[in-house]
C-alpha cells in the first residue's frame, strides 16, 4: 500500500506515528480526505437521524390542538436542537463530506492541502456536536431558538445558551479551519491543465461555500463571544438596562445568518450541476453562467441580512434598501434555474434516482424561491414573519433544496465511493415517498402561516381552525420519516453486494469517474492532465463534422490501469489532529464549570499542536 | 531534521506558484479581519453610549499607551530583520532578532496588564458599563492574539535552537511574521479607534 512507502522514520514526541490502514484506529488517526469525507457523512447521517426524531416529536406535539404531550419548556428545547443540528450537524458537515470526498477526485489532486488540519476539522466538528448534546445531560438544553436572540438568551437561567454559544465556538473553529484548508486546495492543487475554468460547476460552488465561511464564521464568533461574556462574566453587551442593543446581536447574526442560508445550498447545486449534464448526456448549459450566477450569490449573501428584520423596526429606508437588494439576490438564483432547464431540454433523459433528486431540488427549490421573494416585500413580510408561512418557505429551500440535493448526490456518488450501487428501485420508491411525504408536510404550514400560526408556540386552541393542515404536516413528517428510513435499509443491503463496480458506471463526466471505484489511497497512479472541461467525457466521445457524439475508439475509454502507485510518496496518519481537538471541548466544560478544567483542556489542545508540529514531517 | 529539510525540498509545485501554507495564512488573515471588524463595530457602536462612568477620558493615559504602541510597532521592525536573517542563513542573528520581537510583544502585553490593572483601580471592571465592556473585549482579544504571536515566536527560537529550523524553512519564520504584522496593524486601528478619536468624559 501507498501508505506504507513513508520510509521509517525515528520515532519522536509521545505517540508512535500510526501506521494501520485498517481497523478502528486507522480511522481515529487517518488524514485520507475520503476516509475523513466518509466520517462527515456518517456522522451528519447519524445527526439527521437525531435531528429528525426532534422533529417527529415536535409534529407529534402540534397534531391536534391543547396537546400536553411535551411541556412547553420541553418543546422550546426541541424546535432550538432540531434546527441546530439541521444546520450546523447535518446540512453543513454532509456538504462537507461531498467535498472533502470530492474536490481532490475532481481536480485530479491525491489530498486536500493540509491533511492533518484536515482530520482536525472533523473531530472539533463531532466534538463540538457531542458538547452540544451533552447539554441535555448537563442542566438543559438550548432553548432560545437556533438563532438566539438576545436578551433572551442572555437571561435564560438554565445552561441551555453557553452550551449553544460554547458549542458553535468549536463549530465554527472546526468549519473555518476546513474553510481555509478546502479553498487552498481549490486555488492551488489542481491538477496540470485544470484551470478554473475547467473546474466542475461542484467544485466552483465549494470554493465559494469556503470563501463564505471564511468571511462570515467570524462575525458570528464574535456575537457567541459577546453572548457567551454577557452570560458567564456579566458584561452589557444585549443589557438594554445599561444602555446595550439587543438588535446588535440580531445583526451580528444574520450578518453571518444570511450568508449561511447559501452556505447551505449551493453545495446542493453544486451537485444538481453535475447530475444533470450526465443523465441528460448534454454539458451543462451556460457553465459560465452558472459559475458566475454562483459567485454572484456569493457577493449579494453578504447584503441582505436585514430582511430576516424587517418586523424589527429599523426604519423605511433600511427596510426598502434590504427588500430590493433580497429581490436582486432571486436573480442569479433564476438564471441557474433556467440553465438547469436548458440542460435538461432535449436532453437523452435517463430518470435514474439521482436525476429524480435532482429534478425534485429543481421544483422544491422554486417553490421555495418564490415564497422566499414574497418576503422581500415588507408590507407582506410584516404579515408573514414569525408565522408558519416562514417555516415553509425555509423548509422548502433547505429540505426541498439542500436535503433533496444532497440525497441525489449520494446515489450519484454511491457507487464511486463505495464500489457498490444503491438499488434504484428502492431509490426510486424513497424518492417519490419522501417527495410525498415533503409536500405533505411542509405545504400546509403555508395554509397555516397565512391562518395566523404563530411559530415556536408549543400548543394552539381547538377554536382557531388550525387542526385539519397540522394533522396532514404531522402525517407528511412521518412519511418522510418512512423515507429516510428505506434509504437506510436500502445502504444496509447495498453492502451485500460483491465490491466490483466499474470506475464509470453512470458514463459521467468529470475526473473522479477516471479512477476506479472505490479510488486507491493516493487517488490517481498517474496525475491527470487535463484538457478540457468535462475532460472524462472527451476522453471518451469525440464530435464527428455533423455534430455527432461518437465514441472515441479503443484506449480512450478513461478506465483506469491498476499500477500499484509505490513511489508515491503520501502523507501518514497521526493521532495529533485528534488530540488537538479534544481540547476543545474539555476548554468548553472549564468555561461553563470550572477553570481548572478549562487550562486542562487548553494544555491538551496545546499538547496536540506541539506534537504536531514536531511529529516527523511526511506532508 | 533530515525528514524535514528533506519535506521542505520535494515540495510540489502548486497551481499559483504560491506556497499552499502561504495562501492559507493570507485566507486565515483576511478571516481574522471580520473577527477584528466585529469587535471593532461593537465598539464604535457603543461608543458613548454608556449610561454610568468611568468614561474613556476619566482613565485614558494617552502617553502611556502611545509608547507601548510603539514598542508593538517596533517589533514589527525585527521582525523582519528576524527573517532576513534566516534568508540569509544567519542563525544568530535570526535567534537575536526573533528574542528581540518576542521581548517587545511581552512588553506590550505586559503594559496592556499593567493598562488594565490601574483601569480596574479607578473603577473600571469588565463590567462597569457598556464602555468598559467593549474595550475590555476588543482589546483583550487583540492581547490574546499578540501572547499567541508570542508563543509562535518563542517556538521557533527553540526550534532553531535545536536546529530544527534551517535555511530552506526560512518561510516559517515568513508565516508567523505574517501574523504578526497583522497583529500590529490591527492595533493601529484599535489605538486610532479607541484611544485618539476623542469621546468626551460623559455620555453623549
Amino acid at each position: 500500500m501507498a501508505s506504507v512507502s513513508v520510509p521509517a522514520e525515528r520515532p519522536r514526541g509521545l505517540l508512535r506515528r500510526p501506521t494501520a490502514t485498517t481497523g478502528f484506529w486507522s480511522w481515529v488517526a487517518t488524514v485520507d480526505h475520503k476516509k475523513i469525507g466518509i466520517l462527515y457523512g456518517v456522522t451528519a447521517f447519524a445527526f439527521f437521524i437525531v435531528g429528525g426524531t426532534e422533529a417527529l416529536l415536535i409534529r407529534l406535539q402540534l397534531a391536534q390542538p391543547d396537546q400536553n404531550l411535551l411541556s412547553p419548556s420541553a418543546y422550546n428545547e426541541l424546535f432550538t436542537m432540531h434546527g441546530i443540528t439541521m444546520v450546523f450537524l447535518v446540512v453543513m458537515p454532509l456538504s462537507a463530506a461531498f467535498f472533502n470526498y470530492l474536490i481532490p477526485l475532481m481536480i485530479g489532486a491525491r489530498d486536500v492541502a493540509f491533511p492533518r488540519l484536515n482530520a482536525f476539522s472533523y473531530w472539533a466538528f463531532l466534538f463540538a456536536g457531542l458538547f452540544i448534546y451533552s447539554s441535555w445531560f448537563l442542566g438543559g438544553a438550548p432553548n432560545g431558538g437556533w438563532f438566539g436572540y438576545a436578551p433572551n438568551a442572555v437571561v435564560d437561567p438554565t445552561r441551555g445558551m453557553t452550551f449553544y454559544a460554547i458549542g458553535l465556538l468549536i463549530a465554527g473553529i472546526a468549519s473555518t479551519v476546513s474553510a481555509v484548508n478546502l479553498a487552498v486546495t481549490v486555488i492551488n492543487m489542481r491538477a496540470p491543465g485544470m484551470t478554473l475554468f475547467r473546474m466542475p460547476v461542484f467544485v466552483w460552488m465549494g470554493l465559494v461555500v469556503q470563501l463564505l465561511l471564511a468571511f462570515s464564521l467570524p462575525i458570528i464568533t464574535i456575537g457567541l463571544v459577546e453572548l457567551l461574556f454577557d452570560r458567564r462574566f456579566g458584561t452589557h453587551f444585549f443589557n438594554p438596562a445599561a444602555g446595550g442593543d439587543p438588535v446588535l446581536w440580531q445583526h451580528l447574526f444574520w450578518l453571518f445568518g444570511h450568508p449561511e442560508v447559501y452556505i447551505l445550498v449551493l453545495p446542493a447545486m453544486g451537485i444538481v450541476s453535475e447530475i444533470l449534464p450526465v443523465f441528460s448526456r448534454k454539458p451543462l448549459f451556460g457553465y459560465q453562467f452558472v459559475v458566475f450566477s454562483g459567485i454572484a450569490i456569493g457577493f449579494i449573501g453578504f447584503g441582505v441580512w436585514a430582511h430576516h428584520m424587517f418586523a424589527v423596526g429599523l426604519g423605511p429606508v433600511a427596510n426598502t434598501a434590504f427588500g430590493i437588494s433580497t429581490m436582486i439576490i432571486a436573480v442569479p438564483t433564476g438564471v441557474k434555474i433556467f440553465n438547469w432547464l436548458g440542460t435538461l431540454w432535449k436532453g437523452d433523459i435517463r430518470f435514474t434516482t439521482a436525476m429524480l433528486f435532482a429534478i425534485g431540488f429543481i421544483a422544491m427549490f422554486v417553490i421555495g424561491g418564490l415564497s422566499g421573494v414574497t418576503h422581500a416585500v415588507v408590507p407582506s413580510d410584516y404579515q408573514q414573519t414569525d408565522t408558519y408561512y416562514i417555516v415553509a418557505h425555509f423548509h422548502y429551500v433547505l429540505f426541498g433544496g439542500a436535503i433533496f440535493g444532497l440525497f441525489g448526490g449520494m446515489y450519484y456518488w454511491w457507487p464511486k465511493v463505495f464500489g457498490r450501487m444503491l438499488d434504484e428501485r428502492w431509490g426510486k420508491v424513497q424518492f417519490w415517498t419522501m417527495l410525498v411525504g415533503f409536500n405533505l408536510a411542509f405545504g400546509p404550514m403555508h395554509v397555516l402561516g397565512l391562518q395566523g400560526m404563530p411559530r415556536r408556540i408549543q400548543s394552539y386552541p381547538e377554536s382557531l381552525g388550525l387542526t385539519f393542515w397540522n394533522l396532514v404536516s404531522t402525517i407528511g413528517a412521518f412519511t418522510i420519516a418512512l423515507a429516510v428510513l428505506l434509504f437506510l435499509v436500502s445502504a444496509v443491503r447495498s453492502f451485500r453486494q460483491p465490491k466490483e463496480m466499474a470506475a464509470d458506471p453512470w458514463d459521467a463526466r468529470t475526473l473522479e469517474w477516471a479512477t476506479s471505484s472505490p479510488p486507491p489511497v493516493h487517488n490517481f497512479d498517474e496525475i491527470p492532465v487535463v484538457h478540457a472541461l468535462d475532460e472524462v467525457w472527451h476522453r471518451k466521445y469525440a464530435e464527428t463534422e455533423g455534430g455527432r457524439v461518437v465514441p472515441v475508439p479503443a484506449g480512450g475509454s478513461g478506465e483506469p490501469g491498476h499500477g500499484e502507485g509505490h513511489a508515491i510518496h503520501l502523507p501518514g496518519p497521526s493521532y495529533y489532529p485528534f488530540v488537538a481537538s479534544l481540547g476543545l471541548p474539555i476548554l468548553g466544560y472549564g468555561l461553563i464549570f470550572d477553570w481548572w478544567l478549562a487550562g486542562v483542556g487548553a494544555m491538551v489542545t496545546l499538547a496536540g499542536l506541539y506534537g504536531w508540529i514536531l511529529e516527523p514531517s511526511a506532508e | 531534521m533530515a525528514t524535514i529539510e528533506h519535506a521542505a525540498v520535494t515540495e510540489h509545485p502548486t497551481s499559483t506558484g504560491l506556497p499552499n501554507t502561504k495562501l492559507a495564512m493570507w485566507l486565515f488573515l483576511a478571516s481574522d479581519c471580520l473577527l477584528f471588524g466585529a469587535l471593532i463595530s461593537s465598539y464604535v457602536l457603543y461608543r458613548g453610549a454608556s449610561l454610568v462612568g468611568p468614561y474613556p477620558n476619566d482613565v485614558f493615559d494617552i502617553p502611556y499607551t502611545s509608547v507601548s504602541s510603539f514598542v508593538l510597532l517596533a517589533s514589527s521592525l525585527t521582525m523582519v530583520l528576524a527573517l532576513s536573517a534566516i534568508q540569509r542563513g544567519d542563525h544568530g542573528r535570526l535567534r537575536i532578532w526573533l528574542l528581540a520581537t518576542a521581548m517587545l510583544g511581552l512588553t506590550f502585553v505586559g503594559g496592556q496588564v499593567y493598562e488594565f490593572t490601574v483601569f480596574a483601580h479607578e473603577g473600571l471592571h469588565l463590567t462597569a458599563n457598556l464602555f468598559s465592556t467593549t474595550f475590555y473585549v476588543l482589546t483583550g482579544f487583540h492581547g490574546t492574539h499578540v501572547a499567541v504571536g508570542i508563543l509562535m515566536l518563542l517556538t521557533l527560537l527553540s526550534f532553531s535552537f535545536a536546529g530544527r529550523l534551517p535555511q530552506e524553512r526560512a518561510e516559517t519564520v515568513e508565516l508567523v511574521g505574517l501574523y504578526w504584522h497583522f497583529v500590529d496593524i490591527v492595533w493601529i486601528v484599535i489605538f486610532t479607534v479607541v484611544y485618539l478619536i476623542p469621546t468626551g468624559s460623559g455620555p453623549t
